[in-house]
């Protein structure tokens, strides 16, 4: 295993994120970014395999309209040895189909390399299907989902959980794994290892330098409309002198809600 | 564009493919166009039948033993052929961890959109099909559509209802198709043992958070579950930071919709409450009065939970009897 490539999504904060009140609408631009947990999860992966085997590359590759600097120092920091940022303008509200071929033509451009890992989905919009695209453009063998991984000379083995079974899947080199949460821990960098980080190297490439063709970033699909659900609830606090006459309240509330029983 | 017509259904997981024959019945007759299941397996003839029963005006058989159990580049080599060559309009493809990065290599094969996870859909006036999902760690439902054809939607279990099986016509097109070799081996599978009663299908569920000290604890629960003839369910904390169970209720673990849900110290975070969104009623019972669970709840007592279950438990014998 010489090179491990790790894709990494500059993601909202999801559990930071405000809604306007007014409109419904999600506040997303001023909402605190982060490195998508999946990948996060993503990168701590290659960071065991890397000190298992003692030895591998392991790059970092980020696609964004935006400034995302910060995160990719972070994934300095917790162990990957080089980054690549892939930074343009025109990537702004990219779809999956766009990010898999921005990816793809980073990934050629980086060179070789036996395994990449991607998060099974990001933390903000959770579809889930970069990670299959990009295998499908590299046309690598993909194991998705995978909460175990095993890495021997020139194979990888995945465990994924299904909706009715465990399975074990096996693949040669090169080849794409995405990752569940369930699948490690990821460590949070020490001071040591910031301080290290501000040495690596971090790539830029803007789409010119890949080549990108415009009409492929344009994407597939159109967002009509992002907006908080609303939710239709009765809201109603149930109190009482004490918890028997709580309870008493509340078990003919759902009595007559026609709600108890099968 | 133009020439692409009629809606289509796969899925590997059966019940899955009759849940999308039951809307995809409706976007066919909304669009007048035919509704279309493609049926994929060995020795699978036998199911056509049913599949028009449920729904479909027509049934793709691709029967051969190598497609018996599940492999990815050998259904994904069926669709592929299928899809090229009769170009349908519409595809929905089942939202299982099989499926879903089936539909996205689709997708990408025939240079098209994928969008994953609807759980509503609907058709615009020029025809499009339009998909609501969940995102932003269910923060938010998001609209989106397509631009390309195929329109390929992934479709989660369950957010769709079976038709009724009726005698209806239909037809069976039997089609030989070439088999991609596989690039993964699948080398062993399991069982996953799981509770013997779904929790996506229960009627009731009585569910614990952070709130419940020690995991004996649960007996509490349990004796509210019986009485409400429902099942244990719990956060997604005690499962992956306390190992208490293996499963959870959550965004990124079961969707459930019960007829009532009953949270138990949950505190109630977004990617909790988007797997319980669709519960008919929800009950909160949680000692911290700012806890946003009860922002999403129908009743909500502010207490102690060891103390109003056992008391709800008996207040429910009593008025039931």
């Amino acid at each position: 295993m010489k090179r491990i490539i790790v894709c990494l999504k500059q993601a909202v904060d999801v559990s930071q994120l405000k809604v306007d009140p007014k409109t419904n609408q999600l506040l997303t631009a001023s909402a605190p970014k982060k490195i998508s947990d999946f990948d996060k999860n993503a990168l701590e992966e290659a960071i065991r395999i890397k000190e298992k085997l003692g030895e591998a590359e392991i790059y970092t590759v980020t696609v964004s309209s935006e400034d995302a600097k910060a995160v990719l120092r972070e994934a300095l920091a917790i162990g990957a040895d080089k980054a690549y940022f892939v930074n343009d303008p025109s990537f702004q509200d990219v779809d999956t189909s766009a990010t898999a071929y921005i990816l793809t033509e980073a990934i050629k451009k980086i060179g070789e390399f036996d395994l990449i890992l991607c998060g099974e989905a990001s933390l903000d919009s959770f579809s889930g299907l970069v990670g299959s695209r990009l295998a499908e453009l590299l046309n690598l063998p993909l194991i998705a989902s995978v909460r175990k991984l095993t890495v021997e000379d020139n194979t990888v083995v995945g465990e994924r959980t299904l909706e009715d079974a465990y399975e074990t899947v096996k693949a040669k080199t090169p080849a794409l794994i995405t990752v569940t949460r369930e699948i490690n821990q990821p460590r949070i960098p020490s001071l040591m290892m910031i301080m290290k980080a501000s040495k690596k190297e971090i790539v830029t490439w803007t789409a010119t330098d890949l080549n990108i063709q415009k009409e492929k970033v344009e994407g597939k699909i159109d967002v009509i409309e992002v907006l908080a659900p609303k939710t239709e609830r009765k809201k109603i606090m149930i109190t009482g002198e004490n918890k028997e006459e709580i309870a008493e309240k509340l078990a003919k509330a759902l009595i007559q809600e026609g709600v108890v029983g099968r | 564009m133009s020439e692409n017509k009629g809606v289509w259904v796969f899925s590997e997981n059966y019940d899955l493919t009759l849940e999308m024959l039951g809307k995809g019945r409706k976007i066919a007759d909304m669009l007048r166009t035919e509704l279309v299941a493609v049926l994929v397996g060995s020795n699978v003839q036998e199911k056509a039948n049913d599949l028009i029963k449920h729904g479909a005006d027509k049934v793709y058989l691709v029967d051969n033993p190598a497609l018996e159990r599940f492999q990815s580049e050998a259904y994904l080599s069926v669709l592929h052929n299928l899809t090229a060559n009769y170009k349908p309009d519409i595809l929905l493809i089942g939202s299982t961890k099989n499926g879903k990065p089936l539909a996205a290599r689709l997708a990408t094969r025939l240079e098209t959109g994928c969008i994953p996870d609807c759980s509503r859909l609907s058709v615009d006036e020029k025809g499009r099909l339009i998909g609501e999902r969940i995102t932003y760690g269910g923060n938010a439902v998001a609209k989106v559509t397509f631009r390309s054809k195929p329109q390929i939607a992934t479709i989660p279990g369950r957010a769709f209802a079976k038709l009724e099986p009726q005698d209806r016509n239909g037809e069976v097109t039997k089609l030989d198709v070439k088999i991609e070799e596989p690039k993964t081996e699948v080398v062993e599978t399991k069982p996953l043992e799981t509770s013997s009663v779904n929790i996506e299908e229960a009627k009731v569920i009585v569910s614990c958070g952070r709130g419940l000290e020690k995991k004996e604890d649960k007996a509490l629960l349990e004796d509210l579950a019986k009485i409400l003839g429902g099942q244990l369910g719990n956060s997604r904390p005690l499962a992956e930071d306390r190992k208490w169970f293996t499963e959870w209720v959550g965004l990124s673990g079961h969707k459930v919709k019960p007829k009532l849900y009953v949270a138990c110290g949950i505190s109630g975070v977004i990617q909790h409450v988007a797997g319980i969104r669709d519960s008919k009623m929800i009950v909160a019972i949680n000692n911290d009065p700012e806890a946003p669970i009860f922002e999403v709840a129908d009743y909500g007592v502010v207490g102690d939970l060891y103390e109003i279950l056992p008391a709800l438990t008996e207040a429910l014998n009593k008025q039931l009897q």
